[in-house]
């Protein structure tokens, strides 16, 4: 997602609580506040405590401790954000220790983990808040001293003098610097990078140590006095309510403290974008017992009778009969037209015409949605493994008729996050649960539930008929996408945006739409939007190639043109880093060389959340059909610094994994109005066996560190099923592949 | 129902029904919140402990069918060397992203090398196959298991 998109995912809530944005505006606006930067540090004169800001805090033992202020997922936060902080701060790092921060986005400012948004929005004010804490240690120095500032320097949390021969450790210095207060954000002087020792280092994990060990760092770990455990089940069938359920013998079986009946509601505020179906707390029945077992034991001899509703009679079969008959009526929405499309199809030399398709899948974080709950007295306490945990209060505050100051988020972390964990439907259930029986209480999803409920990747279908000139340039493209929404709204992430590449780079385009309402929830996954789409567009980009008679590689460099910023999200897309990528994967790759029979190489690349990446993939294919992927090589473009290349590399291995699981393996189907899949064994992500060796580097291009959480998802898919062409002259135009179309 | 267990080489005592799967028992009765739940079918891995030395799903073992076997779960699993070996290379290579999986992989790994000193790529694939890692790190894990078993030779 880009910035305005997750805005408007956390604007989703903004009925109920201030949004980033308007406490970023209240804070600029609090008169005589300290601002470093976005923060305004509180001042305590009479504070000696070695608490320089928000956060860092330095021990007389010389221990420096970094508040994390965003939820950690698996990205990296917690340690890539005080690796920013320690770097400015000139710390040694063997002596940081990284505690996690509640939410408090009034002092913290955004608190999230989502869009590929945390080294962009956090590089610059992180590095000031350790250069601003820096400052506070050498002007404690230079006083004790009686020198200048100008004249100390810093090392390793240790100021010096050098004329004087005089060093102190920041330890020894805390307790007077954390008098001070914060400078001015305009009079630091952030390090030249070429000085770093810490950003740039690749830098093991602060939790992994603990994380070998077992530690109980997860929300699914938590444990409150007194605490019970809650299963709830809510209806299979999307939009569904509860009628009756047999909860006087579910209230006799072994451990059970309570069941009863939800209701649901907020349906006004949190109602699905362009569906039906809220997405805040829905209608079930919970079970409240002394263990979790004797909770799903319980659960597992419900009897509910559910009023189905209306979407009873949803299929993965009504739907695709759907699109279809869509595809045949004038599309309902036209997002681009430019030129003109048909009359240059008319007098094309060549047209091409084709139909993809491809299904909805499930985030599955591998710790099911869990939270733990105290409410009591008007005031709630929640323990939760969330990327929104700011929406999550929200919901919260608004369901149970709370304000938002009694209520405290604690973030766990998060055992996988993928964009699941925007939505905090788990919240609010834990704390309704936790509010009806009067006690704390730890909800755990089942893995059935967590498949059956989720927030999903939506399914589409596209159509389209492009054009080239006699020379094999493209000239025209026609695209038809049906998907899903309301009227003339898209659903959560079932949209396309009008400047789809490559759009701006073919004269005459049409990008239009259709819609289909349905009750199933649909959201963010990974890369949203353009997890998809890119693959459609990169491959019929590979058809087009073909057609021509080009090399698909040199096809898309010329399609990319002359070096320029293509208008559109994000940052816009830059032709020349687009090509930079391109380039560097080809000869990584070694594009052009001889391969063996039905072997084959296939390029694709892609702009998203302001990074860029292109990859190749080698891939060859048995004459029964069976796939063998031999490898991936992958150049990324996320600006001139990798803030930590242990977790970089990491993370693109990890956006590769995640686009194989789509490409081979994951499809969500549904009948009479229900998820089919209820397990991993009918929705696996890929596996070790599966898993090709991948080849990463990043091209250092002159621009502000972007994130990459998401940017080296996109290509990966179309990589794959181009050189699934290259070696079979099969193109593969439904997800998630299937041999058997590919066998001679 | 009252069931005396050995987990990492101490006797406990727990009250849980029969069926209830040692995963919860380890979790919810013994407090070991090590080993994870993560499909409850003996599909993903995470709830891998050992049982006298060999890796079983816990979330598919019921109390009832313990009997006198000895547990050890991802908290003692330091104690055996091939054990150690592991959580080092683990920490080395830096397997982990959310590392919710980490620790079946880890009693999965410990066991292969436990049989096999130096496992071939082949090896690897098919003990650890039955894991999933939702972050995608199988290419660490690789790393890091070649890496422990380096250590050993």
């Amino acid at each position: 997602m880009l910035p305005t998109e997750l805005q408007r995912v956390i604007e989703g809530v903004k009925a109920v609580h201030p949004t980033r944005r308007t406490v970023l505006v209240a804070s600029a606006a609090a008169g005589g506040a300290l601002m470093v930067g976005w923060y305004a540090f509180a001042k305590d004169q009479t504070r000696d405590d070695g608490k320089l800001n928000a956060f860092v805090t330095i021990a007389p033992d010389n221990t420096i401790t970094i508040m994390a202020k965003n939820p950690e997922v698996g990205q990296g936060a917690k340690t890539a954000l005080a690796m920013m902080i320690a770097e400015e701060l000139d710390a040694d790092w063997s002596h940081v220790l990284i505690a996690q921060a509640d939410l408090d986005t009034t002092v913290f400012k955004g608190q999230y983990a989502g869009g590929s948004m945390m080294t962009p929005e956090n590089y610059l004010p992180m590095r000031q808040v350790g250069a601003a804490t820096r400052a506070l240690l050498v002007k404690a120095a230079a006083k004790k001293w009686s020198v200048a500032e100008s004249e100390c320097t810093t090392s390793k949390s240790v100021v010096y003098h050098g004329a004087s021969h005089k060093s102190a450790r920041y330890g020894e210095l805390a307790a007077a610097a954390s008098r001070f207060e914060a400078p001015d954000a305009k009079t630091l002087v952030l390090k030249d990078p070429k000085t770093f020792t810490i950003i740039g280092e690749p830098t093991v994990g602060i939790d992994s140590a603990r994380l070998v060990k077992g530690a109980p760092l997860y929300g699914i770990d938590v444990t409150l006095p007194g605490m019970l455990y809650a299963v709830f089940q809510k209806c299979p069938v999307f939009g569904g309510k509860v009628r009756n359920a047999n909860l006087d013998a579910i209230k006799k079986m072994p451990g059970v403290k309570a069941a009863f009946v939800i209701e649901g509601g907020s349906k006004e505020v949190f109602e699905a974008e362009g569906g039906t179906v809220s997405s805040g707390l829905l209608p079930g029945v919970a079970v409240v017992a002394t263990s979790w077992w004797q909770a799903d034991k319980a659960r597992k001899a419900l009897q509910v009778v559910w009023d189905e509703g209306p979407y009873a009679t949803t299929s993965t079969e009504s739907l695709a009969k759907e699109a279809e008959a869509l595809f045949l009526k004038p599309a309902t929405l036209s997002l681009r037209n430019t030129g003109d499309a048909d009359s240059a199809l008319k007098i094309a030399a060549k047209t091409v015409e084709a139909r993809y398709d491809y299904p909805f899948v499930a985030h599955v974080t591998l710790e099911p949605q869990n939270c733990t709950a105290r409410v009591a007295n008007g005031k709630a306490e929640l323990w939760a493994p969330t990327q929104l945990p700011e929406s999550g209060r929200g919901l919260v505050a608004h369901t149970l008729g709370m304000d938002v100051k009694d209520i405290i988020v604690h973030m766990t972390r998060s055992g996988g996050g993928f964009g699941r964990r925007l939505m905090n439907d788990y919240m609010v259930e834990a704390a309704w649960i936790s509010k009806t029986v009067g006690a704390p209480v730890k909800l755990v999803w089942s893995r059935a539930d967590d498949i059956g409920h989720d927030f999903y990747r939506p399914g589409g279908w596209h159509q389209i008929k492009a054009g080239l000139d006699k020379d094999g340039k493209p000239v025209a493209w026609k695209h038809h996408f049906v998907s899903f929404g309301k009227d003339k709204k898209f659903a959560s992430c079932a949209g396309m945006s009008p400047d789809s590449y490559p759009a701006g780079r073919i004269p005459n385009m049409i990008y239009d739409a259709s819609l289909i309402q349905t009750g199933i929830p649909m959201g963010p996954l990974r890369a949203p939007g353009e997890n998809a789409l890119v693959w459609v567009f990169q491959s019929f980009i590979d058809e087009l190639a073909h057609a021509a008679g080009k090399d698909p590689m040199e096809f898309q460099l010329e399609l990319l043109g002359k070096d320029e910023k293509l208008p559109g999200r994000g940052d816009g897309l830059s032709t020349g880093r687009s090509r930079g990528v391109l380039e560097k994967v080809r000869q990584m790759s070694g594009w052009g060389r001889a391969l063996p029979p039905r072997t084959g190489l296939g390029v694709a690349f892609a702009y998203c959340h302001l990074g860029y990446a292109a990859e190749v993939a080698e891939v060859s294919v048995a004459k029964d059909g069976v796939l063998t992927i031999h490898k991936i090589w992958s150049a990324v473009d996320v600006g001139r610094q990798i803030v930590n290349p242990m977790g970089a590399e990491n993370q693109c291995q990890g956006g590769i994994v995640d686009a194989l699981s789509h490409a081979l393996n994951q499809k969500i189907t549904f009948a009479n109005g229900r998820t089919v899949q209820t397990n991993f064994d009918s929705h696996m992500p890929v596996t070790m066996h599966q898993v090709p060796p991948m080849e990463i580097a990043f091209v250092l291009s002159d621009n502000s560190p972007t994130g990459l959480g998401e940017p080296v998802f996109p290509p990966v898919i179309p990589a794959v099923t181009n050189a699934i062409f290259a070696a079979t002259g099969k193109r593969v135009r439904s997800l998630p592949i299937d041999e058997k179309t590919l066998a001679v | 129902m009252q069931y005396r267990l050995n987990v990492n080489g101490t006797e406990h005592s727990v009250e849980v029904d029969p069926d209830t799967p040692l995963l919860w028992v380890l979790r919810d009765a013994m407090n070991l919140k090590g080993t994870k739940y993560g499909c409850g079918a003996g599909i993903c891995g995470a709830c891998t402990v050992h049982m006298d030395g060999e890796p079983v799903r816990s979330c598919l073992m019921t109390v009832s069918s313990l009997g006198t076997s000895k547990i050890t779960t991802i908290e003692g699993i330091a104690k055996t060397p091939a054990g150690r070996r592991v959580q080092e290379a683990w920490l080395k290579v830096d397997v982990m992203q959310c590392g919710y999986c980490q620790p079946g992989q880890i009693m999965e790994a410990t066991a292969l090398l436990s049989h096999n000193a130096a496992p071939s790529d082949g090896d690897i694939t098919t003990a650890m196959d039955s894991h999933i890692c939702r972050c995608g790190t199988y290419t660490r894990i690789r790393q890091a298991i070649k890496l422990a078993a380096a250590k050993e030779a």
